[in-house]
């Protein structure tokens, strides 16, 4: 036998004898997965993370966590001689004296905010599709705290370098720790070692941004895609695939070729954004001092939309015995994420309990399909819309030559009634696609060929759909209202009447639905 | 549940439509070379990029349109990177969709409920083997055991403590004192009434002793803003209108709100802004708040003229700058 033949065969017996793995690798290297573009937004998120480890790596080498003050005196002219941080310092010798440094810089922070983006995508993708139904909820809850974490992560990265944006960020962040009730300024001092800014901050953010955060990031990520390997991935409705088993393509090769050539992608085209759009240019803002700010600070825009409910929070305070409560800060900053992050988390149970379904789910639903949670998704996206837009309302303002105070009072208003607006918009929009499709099986496409009959009337002719067409747009559940009598089984008066109430209310109003066609309406169709 | 079964039944996995690579092999020879071009041009791509790093001076810079100006060493390393990786990355996706096997094929799933007899074999195993340690038995031990473990996770907490000092009066008390001079910042000049015109901002700090550093947590407290405006422009109560010398108002830098500097000032208007949060605060009416999220105004620093007409403190400031707290007694 050629040395091609026989050393595969002797790592895989070395490997086999060592750890009976053969079995299990036989079995996964052939993993069925279903294929579909919006199945990639996940891949992208975790080849972010790989590219944030392995730059940030990098970056380390260099960076000096340290705010103790030193004199610039590197290649930068414009700012030699300057008074500054360890950290300005080294983050600005990074960029301009580190051959390639610049780039890496860039590369991670475009990195940070496409794992972001990814992430919430990817959390989009999930929702609208109900993939984070039974029996996935760890996964979805494994993915909102990633989700957290990655917000904390992305705003101390960018802390980090310590020139006058980022320091003004961690200026507002001591005043939101400040204003907890009772602890806060303990808990300031805690933090900062002492009154704002003190020289603790960095060296401690940076522990915790470099080991601690990632380190918890590892151990979530390879909980997620444990959890997904093993239950195996959703798949979108379509001809053959049902409940009960998976259709796509084997891991080797396909997978290996398409996932390990998507890695490359993503970093190629991550590496060009590096290279190509300037990103956080630290220089251009100088060091940090609390006595200066410039015009137009501005958060990554996973922050942004904390900053945007800051912005529009009323200016509220209680003052009472000698005591002050920032209402202005508190409600904006930790009870509005609060109340929107656990029912978020929550979210499969609580749609599983409206439902009653507590069975299992792989196969995904068409956001059109579920109307009700479709218009929650909607809505909970244009709630973050109009705070984002408020977070930059200034920039709008010198962009647009509008008002601020017109666009404050715009966001103030909106962030109550847009995304009510939005989610009876788009229930209405899932029912008007809810009764194209049942046209569309009825009486096939238009082909746009009119054609002349003998007593010269005009006809469109329509073509039918295929059998796989058909199952595509009829195969779906259409739930009934949950029946939910004032009395339990043993006729007791049930407890928390207007709990019940509201579950009834919400599930009758998830069955309202275009009827799909029945099969009698299909046959009698074919037949026109 | 559902109110009716599907109207059709399942059609089952479509017939394979094989690709033109499977048909004609030399489609199949043309997909293999692409393949092989892209390796290659990866290949290439990395040695533009070691030459990059090496060849190319670090300090060149060159203006593109639409990009600004760039470093030139930085952006060729950044285009070699991204073409070494993406051509490896297209090659291999090519490679896979043209010409690696593209039926799909159908797995099956389980459902991942145990068996009725595993189940309860398991909860069995948790009762036996959970009452070999007796703990149901055993209060004491249970009870001594729950008590030491909620009280364990104290330690590590306690010792946080010497994160930081405790507060005391520091959020309270800024370096102004009577008699303080205000000195330009920068430039550490003291400054006279006489040398501020109408309409005039000035950003000043607390005078320093000799030999004293200015450090930059009494930065984030300390900064005042001297305006000048008409006298008849104020419209204040007579106290804080004792606090003003001839026009001249000053006020702590240090937004009520969040703490950031309050560096936007409208002439005409007499507003100061707050660019983090965009709180307004009208100068004419000793800062009060009139947009915004701020709930106080900033507060007040009273000024009056020394001796040689300098610019001065009459007091410190009588309440706390910068951001509220808990301790904060705003009565």
């Amino acid at each position: 036998m050629s040395a091609k033949e026989t050393v595969p065969a002797a790592v895989a017996n070395f490997v086999d004898e060592r750890t009976g793995a053969a079995k299990w690798l036989k079995k996964n290297l052939t993993k069925v997965f279903p294929d579909h573009w919006s199945f990639l937004l996940g891949e992208i998120v975790l080849y972010s993370f790989i590219i944030l480890l392995a730059t940030g790596t990098f970056l380390t080498f260099w960076f000096d966590p340290s705010s103790k003050e030193v004199i610039y005196n590197g290649a930068y002219e414009p700012l030699k001689g300057l008074k500054m941080s360890a950290a300005y310092e080294s983050a600005l010798h990074i960029s301009f004296d580190v051959r390639g440094g610049l780039l890496m810089r860039q590369i991670h922070h475009w990195a940070a905010i496409i794992f972001m983006a990814g992430m919430i995508l990817h959390m989009l993708r999930v929702f609208f599709t109900g993939a984070f139904r039974k029996p996935r909820e760890f996964n979805w809850v494994i993915g909102i705290g990633l989700l957290t974490l990655g917000i904390i992560e992305g705003f101390l990265g960018y802390s980090l370098p310590d020139d006058l944006l980022s320091g003004t960020g961690i200026r507002i962040t001591e005043a939101i720790i400040q204003a907890f009730p009772v602890v806060g300024s303990y808990l300031a001092f805690f933090v900062f070692g002492g009154p704002f800014p003190g020289e603790s901050f960095i060296p401690r953010i940076y522990t915790v941004h470099v080991l601690l955060l990632p380190g918890i990031f590892l151990a979530l990520i390879t909980a997620h895609l444990m959890l997904v390997w093993y239950q195996k991935h959703t798949q979108y409705p379509g001809p053959g695939r049902t409940e009960k088993n998976v259709v796509g393509y084997p891991l080797m090769p396909i997978y290996m070729a398409k996932a390990g050539g998507f890695f490359f992608v993503v970093f190629g085209v991550i590496a060009l954004l590096g290279a190509i759009a300037s990103i956080n240019p630290i220089w251009m803002y100088g060091p940090y001092t609390p006595g200066q700010i410039s015009a137009g600070s501005q958060p990554d825009f996973y922050m942004g939309w904390i900053d945007g409910l800051v912005r529009m929070a009323p200016p509220l305070e209680t003052h009472f015995l000698g005591h002050t409560i920032s209402w202005n800060i508190l409600i904006p900053g930790l009870i509005v994420p609060g109340l929107i992050f656990t029912p978020m988390a929550l979210y499969p149970w609580i749609e599983s309990w409206i439902t009653g379904d507590k069975r299992e789910h792989h196969l995904l639903d068409r956001p059109r399909n579920v109307p009700n949670r479709t218009a929650i998704g909607a809505a909970v996206m244009m709630f973050f819309f109009v705070a984002l837009l408020n977070g930059g309302n200034d920039l709008i303002a010198t962009h647009f030559n509008s008002s601020i105070n017109h666009i404050m009072w715009f966001a103030r208003i909106g962030i109550f009634v847009l995304p009510v607006i939005t989610f009876f918009v788009t229930k209405r929009i899932c029912l008007s696609l809810q009764r194209a499709d049942r046209e569309l099986v009825l009486h096939g496409r238009e082909t746009g060929r009119l054609v002349r009959l003998p007593h010269g009337e005009f006809v469109e002719v329509h073509e039918p759909l295929s059998k796989e067409e058909l199952w595509k747009l009829t195969s779906h559940e259409q739930p009934g209202a949950l029946a939910l009598p004032e009395t339990d089984i043993n006729g007791v008066a049930r407890r928390n009447r207007l709990v019940s109430k509201l579950r009834a209310n919400w599930s009758a109003s998830n069955a309202v639905q275009i009827q799909k066609p029945t099969a009698l309406e299909i046959e009698d169709s074919s037949h026109h | 549940m559902s109110k009716e079964l599907n109207p059709i039944e399942n059609p089952g996995l479509p017939a394979h439509t094989p690709r033109q690579t499977d048909l004609d092999p030399k489609a199949e020879k043309r997909a293999e070379r692409q393949v092989a071009s892209l390796f290659m041009l990866s290949a290439l791509s990395t040695v533009g990029f070691i030459y990059s790093y090496v060849w190319v001076k670090s300090d060149s810079y060159t203006f593109i349109p639409l990009l600004g100006d760039m470093n030139v060493q930085q952006l060729l390393l950044g285009l070699f990177m991204a073409g070494g990786f993406l051509f490896i990355g297209i090659g291999a996706i090519a490679w896979a969709r043209q010409l690696m096997p593209d039926s799909e094929v159908i797995a099956h799933r389980h459902e991942f409920r145990s068996s009725d007899e595993d189940r309860k074999e398991f909860v069995e195993t948790v009762k036996t083997q959970g009452a070999a340690a007796g703990i149901g038995r055993r209060p004491l031990i249970k009870r001594t055991l729950g008590a030491a473990l909620g009280l364990v996770g104290l330690g590590p907490i306690v010792l946080l403590r010497d994160l930081g000092p405790l507060p005391g009066k520091q959020l309270e008390t800024t370096s102004w004192k009577a008699g303080t001079r205000l000195v330009t910042d920068p430039g550490d000049r003291p400054i006279k009434a006489s040398e501020l015109e109408v309409g005039a901002v000035v950003q000043t700090m607390p005078e320093l002793a000799p030999g004293e550093e200015r450090t930059l947590n009494n930065t984030a407290k300390d900064p005042v803003l001297l305006i000048r405006l008409l006298p008849e422009d104020f419209n204040l109560d007579s106290e804080r209108l004792s606090w003003t010398h001839e026009g001249i108002i000053a006020f702590s830098k240090i937004c009520s709100h969040m703490g950031c500097a309050v560096a936007l000032y409208e002439q005409q208007t007499h507003h100061l802004l707050c660019p983090c949060h965009q709180s307004t605060f009208d100068v004419t009416r000793a800062a009060k708040v009139i947009f915004g999220p701020a709930a106080r105004p900033l507060p007040q620093l009273a000024i009056t003229v020394d001796s040689e007409g300098y610019l001065v403190a009459k007091q410190p400031f009588t309440e706390p700058v910068g951001p509220s707290f808990w301790e904060r007694n705003s009565q």
